[in-house]
């Protein structure tokens, strides 16, 4: 039998029982579209979170206090010792490595600011003129934080766009006085950057001299040391450079945790990578099913078909030659729906970007594996019924005794 | 050309063994025209079911055209069938999806024949049965007369040497039953092995050549 014939023969069959086929098409539609929706939506995520850590800044290198792996537990805390906190001598320290291009002091907490009877909690954020450097940042309006000494105090501030024009909605907010508890600070800048950062929105942002927020909140320690390389080669040389500059300053203990971006980068790559897969493995369970039902749809044709099985072994067809007919429709069935399901999938998803703030898109790999997976489907739980329909004895069949 | 030398087909039943044919020796020429008749339970559609290859005797052997036949495999018994055994059915076994033309095409599209072949064998064999003018026609627009035809077209298109009809005019009227079975006769008039299964004694009485059957035996072998 000839390849187009044999096609032609399984759709007219196909055609013949319409609820029956698209029953089928269907079920393997929809396996295939929740392959390529769910993939779509770990693959989103992936791209994200990775554009997210990239508007980090470049080349950035993050010291933490605590001696802690990223996914490790701390031992100073099952060892029962309080790792050494981090100071701005430290982070002073780290200025003089050959390869650190800029470092920036990091004093974080929540603050409730106001401005007459305007009044907003807020992340605060100490740090030094040198930040807006490490993290590209710029101001859009008047000046960066002042050019001082690190233990410095000075009652200016730079807020974010939205601080500004919530608590100043009047005229420009540079120039007027805001308080922060007990203390009043004058806008001197409002940051530019339209970046978020993890965890939180820049344009939510007050920023104070790194001293003033030690001050603030009564602590001589530091949150983060933000640091940048010069160059993306110098960033594992300056990473090891850091961590012995404040071993030497820590009486020969290592007990911070040195973080590079791409380090971070590269952990949740794999992190959403893995769920990604994950995901597609749930979505493939709806194709096993899809499958089944194709089975039993098939047997179902099978029993409904005996008489023309038998007819086709009168004429002649060898025993191959009906299963490959029987595997055909199952086959072009699944092929068929699987494509349909891509329409589907590729369509919601195209709705989701629209929607979600990121960019659903389903990798090749999981649409490739949606539909191959779809005809493997259609081609194993095709094969037993099409091999009961080459087994049937054609004498039964044809007198109906079948 | 056919040779049935102590061919046996028994049946379990339950407990009980049916003897559906018990030692049949038979001997056709080419070109004969035989009636195999009998009561229902006779064996002679077991007899034509062998003789088409649709069923393996118990017992004995079966050389058609000179080949042992009752040794063959699955496939070299579907290539028997294919290129030497027609079938006619006393419900015509038309694929009712397929157009009448179609229907005579599917022995030539299982056996891989170009379509434009099989397109212009099976207008002409339909034009022979005088359908030329319902060939687009599904099954279930034609009389039962029109399949009949239709299913003599479809049997002949592999020219085969041997026709084999289990009851061809068991469900139909007189009148066309008449006109399958003149078709029929003048297939075999010019030369193909008829062999028609029927317990009714007029069609009988056409055939050259009577065999009448009980019990799995042939009771009688009457040659006009």
């Amino acid at each position: 039998m000839r390849a187009a014939d044999l096609l032609a023969f399984a759709t007219q069959s196909l055609l013949r029982a319409r609820m029956r086929s698209s029953m089928m098409l269907l079920a393997m539609a929809i396996g295939v579209a929740a392959v390529v929706m769910l993939t779509a939506l770990g693959e989103g995520a992936r791209r994200y979170v990775t554009s997210e850590f990239s508007s980090l800044g470049t080349n950035l290198i993050i010291v933490l206090p605590g001696r802690t792996e990223t996914g490790g537990i701390n031992p100073g805390v099952l060892g029962g010792d309080t790792p050494r906190d981090l100071t701005l001598a430290d982070a002073e320290s780290l200025l003089r490595i050959p390869t650190v291009a800029q470092a920036a002091p990091l004093v974080v907490g929540q603050a409730t600011v106001s401005s007459g009877r305007r009044e907003r909690d807020t992340l605060l954020m100490g740090s030094t003129r040198t930040l807006f450097e490490v993290r590209s940042w710029g101001v859009k309006q008047g000046e960066m934080l002042p050019a001082i000494g690190w233990d410095q105090t000075a009652s200016v501030c730079v807020v974010g766009g939205k601080i500004a024009r919530e608590l100043f909605p009047e005229g420009s907010a540079v120039g007027q006085w805001l308080r922060v508890g007990e203390r009043r600070f004058r806008v001197i800048g409002i940051i530019s950057s339209e970046g978020r950062s993890i965890g939180f929105d820049v344009q939510e942002l007050v920023l104070v001299p790194v001293a003033t927020a030690q001050a603030i909140y009564n602590r001589t320690t530091l949150f983060r040391i933000l640091a940048q390389a010069r160059s993306p080669e110098d960033i594992q040389r300056t990473r090891t450079a850091i961590i012995e500059t404040l071993k030497g300053r820590h009486q020969g203990v290592e007990d911070v945790t040195v973080i590079t971006q791409d380090a971070l980068l590269s952990t949740f790559n794999s992190i959403f990578t893995v769920l990604t897969l994950a995901l597609g493995a749930i979505a493939t369970i709806s194709l096993l099913v899809a499958g089944v039902l194709v089975m039993n749809v098939m047997l179902v044709a099978v029993s409904q078909r005996t008489a023309e099985i038998g007819l086709m072994k009168a004429l002649g067809a060898r025993p191959r030659q009906i299963t490959s007919l029987f595997l055909t429709e199952a086959v072009l069935l699944a092929l068929l729906g699987s494509l349909i399901g891509l329409a589907i999938g590729e369509l919601i998803t195209w709705v989701a970007r629209q929607v979600l703030p990121f960019q659903a898109v389903a990798p090749t790999w999981a649409v490739v594996f949606g539909i191959v997976v779809a005809i493997i489907c259609g081609l194993v739980f095709g094969i037993l019924p099409a091999r009961r329909a080459a087994r049937l004895d054609p004498v039964l069949a044809l007198a109906g005794r079948l | 050309m056919i040779e049935l030398r102590h061919i046996s087909r028994f049946f379990q039943v339950g407990e009980q063994t049916v003897h559906a044919l018990d030692d049949v020796d038979l001997s056709i020429d080419t070109g004969e025209y035989v009636a195999v008749m009998g009561p229902s339970g006779s064996g002679k559609s077991t007899l034509l079911n062998i003789l088409g290859l649709l069923d393996k005797p118990t017992g004995g052997s079966y050389v058609l055209d000179g080949t042992d036949t009752t040794h063959l495999d699955a496939d070299a018994q579907a290539r028997v069938r294919a290129e030497k055994v027609g079938f006619i059915f006393q419900i015509f076994h038309l694929v009712a999806r397929l157009t009448a033309l179609e229907n005579v095409e599917l022995p030539m599209v299982l056996a891989g024949r170009s379509s434009a072949e099989r397109r212009a064998r099976a207008r002409e064999l339909l034009t022979g049965v005088g359908l030329a003018d319902r060939m687009d026609h599904r099954p279930d627009q034609l009389s039962g007369g029109q399949r009949q035809r239709v299913a003599i077209a479809r049997a002949m298109i592999m020219k085969p040497a041997l026709l084999l009809a289990d009851e061809p005019t068991g469900n139909l009227d007189t009148a066309s039953g008449t006109d399958v079975l003149e078709v029929l006769e003048r297939l075999n008039a010019e030369g193909l092995t008829l062999i028609v299964v029927t317990h009714d004694p007029q069609i009988g009485a056409r055939a050259r050549r009577r065999i009448s059957m009980r019990d799995g035996k042939v009771l009688e072998d009457v040659r006009r």
